[in-house]
C-alpha cells in the first residue's frame, strides 16, 4: 500500500484532434487513396479499440511515391540551402505549436505514457528538425568535402517504438542535405506520420519532397527493393536489416541501419545505489522497454548485488502501470498483441531455463496489452533472456567481480548499440568506456538523447549514425 | 699461381610464402600455383595457393592482434607505419623489379609507383594521431553533460586487394591496406591472384617494421576461395571489396555483400577496374572502417 494514492490525472483524448476513420497515403503533396483495396487497422493498445483504418501500400503505390520523390528531387536539391533550412525551421515551429496534439495522438496510437510523449518524444522531435534546419546552408563546413551533394531519393522505414521521433531522425537530415524521401511508418503506429503530412502542407513544403506510404512489411519490402531509390535508411529489427542489406547487395544504393541491442548496464560497488537504481529503472522501463538501446542486461558487481536488488525491487514497486493518458503513469501499454506474445515467450523461457522471476504486485487493466515490470535474477550468460532482445519491460541481472569481467560480459553479444556504467571513479569510467564495443555509452546516466549527439551501433546493431554532424554523412554523396 | 677460375653462380630463388600471424607459413594445402611475367608469360615463381583454412587461420590471427593494435597509442601506430615506409624504401630495387614484372611495365615506369607506395605509407603514418581530431566531435547537447564522439576501429577487415588499374600490385595494395591498419583495424588480405609477388614481399617489410604479428595477414591464391571465406566469416567485421573484378559467381560483389549481410559487416564497394592508384587518396578510405562512439558524462558538483 502506497503512502499516498494518486488521483487519476488523465490528459484529454480530444486533444489528439480528429482522427479520420480511414487514411490513404500522402504522395506528391496530396492525400490519396491506395491503388489497392486492402486496409489495415490501427488500434489503441491500451484498450484494443480501433482508431482508424489505413491503406496497405501496394507496389503501384510505392511506384507513385518514388516517382513523386524523384520528380521533386531536381528542384529541392537545387534550392539554396538557406531556403531548404527555412522549411525545416517552419516544420520545427509547427511541431512545437502542435506538440500537445501530437503527444496525445502518439500515446493513443502507441500505448506509451503521455509523460514520455510530452516530455521526451515531442521536444526531441522539434529539436531534431531545428538542429538539422541549421545545417542546410552550412554543409560545406561539415567536414564532408567542399561541395557535398545529396544522394537522391531516400526510402525510409521506421519502427513503432518512437514513431514521430524516428520520423524526425530520418526526415530532418535527409531534407537538410537536399534529398527527397518516401517514408513508411510502422503498421501499428501510422497516425502521427500521417498527421506530420498535414504539417508539411502547413509549412508549404514543395510537393513530393516528403511522401508517406503506409502498410506492413510487404510495403516496406517493395519500397526498399524499388529500383529508382538511391538510399535506404531503416530502423528496426536486425533480421529485417539483414534482409535489406541482402536486397541492396551488388547495387550502388546506400544503406544505413539502426537495429537491435542488448545493452549492458554495469553497476560497480562504489556507485551511489539510489542514483544507479533510478538509472536502471529508466534504462529498462522507459517506453515499456520498447527501446533498442534499453539497458536490458544489468551487470552488477557481486559485492553489492543484494543491496542493488533490494533497492531495485523497492523502486519497481512504486512504478505505476496503466492508462497511457494518465499523467502519473510510468509504464503504458505494450504496443501490440504480437509484441506481448514475444515478451511472454521469452520470459517463459527465462523461467524454464532456471532464472528467478520477480514482478511487483501490480494490477493490470483487463482490456489492452499489458506486461508488469519484471526482473530476472540468477541469469547466466547462455540464457535466452541474456542474449535475445526482449523489447519489453524485462530486466536480466548478471553479476561480475572485476572490471575486466564486466567488459568481457558486456561485449559478449553480437549487438553493440549502447551501454551504461555506474561508478564514482572517473578513470574507471573512461577505461570502461574505451573497452565497451558500443556506439553510445552513458556514464552515471542512461537513455539520454540529443539531436547534436550521434546515435548508432557497432557490430550487428547496424551501421551509420543518426544525429549530430555525423548524421549528415548518411545522406551525402561523400 | 694460376688465376682463379670464374665458376658459374646460380641465383638463389625466393620461396614466396603467406604472411599470417607475423610468420611466413606455406599454405596448409601444400599447393602452389605458377606466377608469370605479365608481359612475356614466362614463369617467375611459385606462389602459395592459400585456402579457406589458411584464410580462417589468418582471421584468428587478426582477431587475436586486434586488442593490442587498436589499444596501441596512435603515435605508436604512426611510428610503425613510418618504419614500414623506411623498410620499403630500403628494398626499392627489389620492388621495382617485382612491380615491373607484375604489371608489365619497364623498370623506369615501375620506379615512381614504388616511390609512391613509400610516400603513401608516410601519408598514412602521419594520419594515425590526427584522424580522431577530424572524425571526432564534441557535441553541445541541451543539458548538463559532457558529450564526446570519438572514432574507433571497426575490427577485423577482410580486404580484396586491387587486381587492376595503374599501380595496382604494390601502390594499390598499400593504398587499401594502410588506411585500414592506420586507424587500428587488423586486416586479412586476399592478394591479387595474378600478381601476388609484391604483396607477398610486403610481408617481409611489415615483419621488420615492429608491426605486431597478426595485424596484417597476406594470402595469395584464388579469390573465389579467399574472399567468400572472409565475407561469410562471423569474426570479420568489415569488407573492403576494392579489388573485386568478377561480375558474377562467388567472388562477385553481389555474392560477397550478400554473405556479409548475415553478420551486417560494413562493406566498401569495388573500385573501378581502371582506377589510377597514383591518384591522391584524400580521407575517404581513412574514414571508412571506423565506428563512432559517443560517451555521455554528467556534469555536476
Amino acid at each position: 500500500m502506497a503512502l499516498f494514492d494518486y488521483a487519476p490525472a488523465p490528459e484529454s483524448r480530444a486533444a489528439a484532434g480528429d482522427i479520420a476513420s480511414t487514411y490513404g497515403h500522402f504522395i506528391d503533396g496530396e492525400f490519396v487513396e491506395s491503388t489497392g483495396s486492402e486496409a489495415l487497422k490501427t488500434i489503441d493498445p491500451s484498450t484494443e479499440e480501433v482508431l482508424a483504418e489505413f491503406a496497405q501500400g501496394t507496389e503501384a503505390d510505392v511506384d507513385r511515391a518514388v516517382a513523386a520523390a524523384r520528380k521533386a528531387f531536381t528542384s529541392w536539391s537545387a534550392l539554396p540551402g538557406a531556403e531548404r533550412g527555412k522549411y525545416l525551421f517552419r516544420i520545427a515551429r509547427i511541431i512545437q505549436e502542435r506538440s500537445r496534439e501530437l503527444a496525445v495522438l502518439e500515446s493513443i496510437d502507441n500505448g506509451k505514457p503521455i509523460k514520455e510523449t510530452r516530455d521526451v518524444d515531442l521536444p526531441l522531435v522539434a529539436a531534431h528538425f531545428f538542429y538539422y534546419a541549421g545545417w542546410a546552408d552550412k554543409l560545406e563546413f561539415a567536414g564532408y568535402g567542399s561541395n557535398p551533394r545529396p544522394v537522391g531519393v531516400a526510402a525510409q522505414v521506421i519502427p513503432w517504438n518512437f514513431p514521430l521521433l524516428m520520423l524526425a531522425w530520418k526526415i530532418a537530415p535527409a531534407l537538410a542535405t537536399g534529398n527527397t524521401v518516401v517514408l513508411k511508418p510502422a503498421e501499428t503506429t501510422p497516425l502521427t506520420a500521417l498527421r506530420f503530412a498535414e504539417i508539411c502542407r502547413q509549412a508549404g513544403l514543395p510537393k513530393g519532397v516528403v511522401n508517406i506510404i503506409t502498410g506492413d512489411g510487404r510495403t516496406g519490402a517493395a519500397l526498399t527493393a524499388h529500383p529508382e531509390i538511391d538510399k535506404v535508411a531503416f530502423t528496426g529489427s536486425t533480421e529485417v536489416g539483414r534482409a535489406i542489406a541482402r536486397t541492396l547487395a551488388g547495387t550502388t544504393k546506400r544503406l544505413s541501419l539502426e537495429l537491435g541491442g542488448k545493452a549492458a548496464n554495469i553497476v560497480f560497488d562504489d556507485a551511489p545505489i539510489d542514483q544507479a537504481v533510478e538509472g536502471i529503472v529508466d534504462g529498462i522501463f522507459f517506453n515499456q522497454g520498447h527501446v533498442c538501446c534499453a539497458g536490458s542486461r544489468l551487470l552488477v558487481q557481486e559485492s553489492v548485488h543484494d543491496d542493488v536488488m533490494d533497492a531495485l525491487k523497492r523502486r519497481m514497486s512504486t512504478l505505476r502501470v496503466g492508462d497511457p493518458l494518465d499523467k502519473n503513469t510510468d509504464i503504458g501499454a505494450i504496443n501490440s498483441a504480437a509484441q506481448l506474445a514475444r515478451i511472454q515467450e521469452l520470459t517463459a523461457a527465462g523461467e524454464a531455463e532456471g532464472a528467478e522471476r520477480w514482478s511487483p504486485a501490480c494490477e493490470l487493466p483487463s482490456a489492452g496489452y499489458w506486461f508488469a515490470p519484471t526482473v530476472f535474477s540468477n541469469v547466466s550468460a547462455t540464457h535466452r533472456i541474456a542474449r535475445e532482445e526482449i523489447f519489453g519491460p524485462v530486466l536480466s541481472v548478471l553479476t561480475f567481480r572485476t572490471p575486466e569481467e564486466a567488459v568481457a560480459k558486456a561485449n559478449n553479444t553480437p549487438y553493440g548499440l549502447s551501454a551504461g556504467i555506474w561508478t564514482e571513479k572517473g578513470s574507471r569510467i573512461l577505461w570502461m568506456a574505451s573497452k565497451l564495443r558500443a556506439g553510445v555509452v552513458w556514464s552515471n546516466t542512461f537513455n539520454k538523447f540529443d539531436p547534436t549527439s550521434p546515435f548508432g551501433g557497432y557490430k550487428e546493431s547496424g551501421y551509420g549514425r543518426e544525429g549530430g554532424r555525423h548524421g549528415l554523412e548518411a545522406y551525402l554523396d561523400v | 699461381m694460376s688465376e682463379p677460375t670464374t665458376a658459374l653462380r646460380l641465383d638463389v630463388y625466393k620461396t614466396y610464402k603467406l604472411f599470417v600471424g607475423g610468420k611466413f607459413p606455406r599454405s596448409e594445402s601444400g599447393r602452389v600455383y605458377e606466377v608469370t611475367d605479365r608481359k612475356s608469360g614466362e614463369w617467375l615463381a611459385n606462389a602459395p595457393q592459400g585456402t579457406r583454412k589458411d584464410t580462417r587461420d589468418a582471421v584468428s590471427a587478426a582477431r587475436k592482434a586486434f586488442g593490442g593494435w587498436s589499444g596501441a597509442t596512435a603515435y605508436n601506430r604512426g611510428q610503425i607505419l613510418y618504419r614500414a615506409a623506411e623498410m620499403l624504401q630500403g628494398r626499392r630495387e627489389q620492388y621495382i623489379a617485382e612491380v615491373a614484372l607484375s604489371e608489365g611495365l619497364t623498370a623506369k615506369k615501375a620506379a615512381p609507383l614504388v616511390d609512391a607506395a613509400v610516400d603513401r605509407l608516410v601519408w598514412y603514418a602521419g594520419w594515425t594521431d590526427k584522424v580522431a581530431q577530424i572524425a571526432g566531435n564534441a557535441n553541445p547537447v541541451a543539458g548538463p553533460y559532457f558529450n564526446l564522439s570519438t572514432p574507433e576501429p571497426t575490427g577485423v577487415v577482410g580486404v580484396v586487394a586491387p587486381q587492376s588499374g595503374h599501380g595496382f600490385s604494390l601502390l594499390g595494395l598499400v593504398s587499401v591496406l594502410a588506411p585500414v591498419v592506420a586507424t587500428g583495424n587488423t586486416a586479412v588480405v586476399a592478394l591479387a591472384p595474378g600478381a601476388p609477388l609484391p604483396g607477398l614481399s610486403l610481408g617481409e617489410v611489415l615483419a621488420t617494421s615492429d608491426l605486431p604479428g597478426g595485424v596484417v595477414n597476406l594470402i595469395s591464391g584464388r579469390t573465389e576461395d579467399i574472399a567468400p571465406t572472409l565475407a561469410s566469416h562471423a569474426d570479420v567485421n568489415a569488407l573492403d571489396l576494392s579489388g573485386v573484378v568478377a561480375d558474377e559467381g562467388p567472388a562477385s560483389a553481389k555474392s560477397l555483400e550478400t554473405a556479409a549481410a548475415d553478420t551486417l559487416k560494413r562493406v566498401l564497394r569495388p573500385e573501378s577496374a581502371s582506377y589510377d592508384w597514383t591518384t591522391a587518396p584524400g580521407t575517404d578510405r581513412l574514414l571508412t572502417f571506423l565506428e563512432t562512439k559517443t560517451v555521455w558524462h554528467p556534469m555536476g558538483m
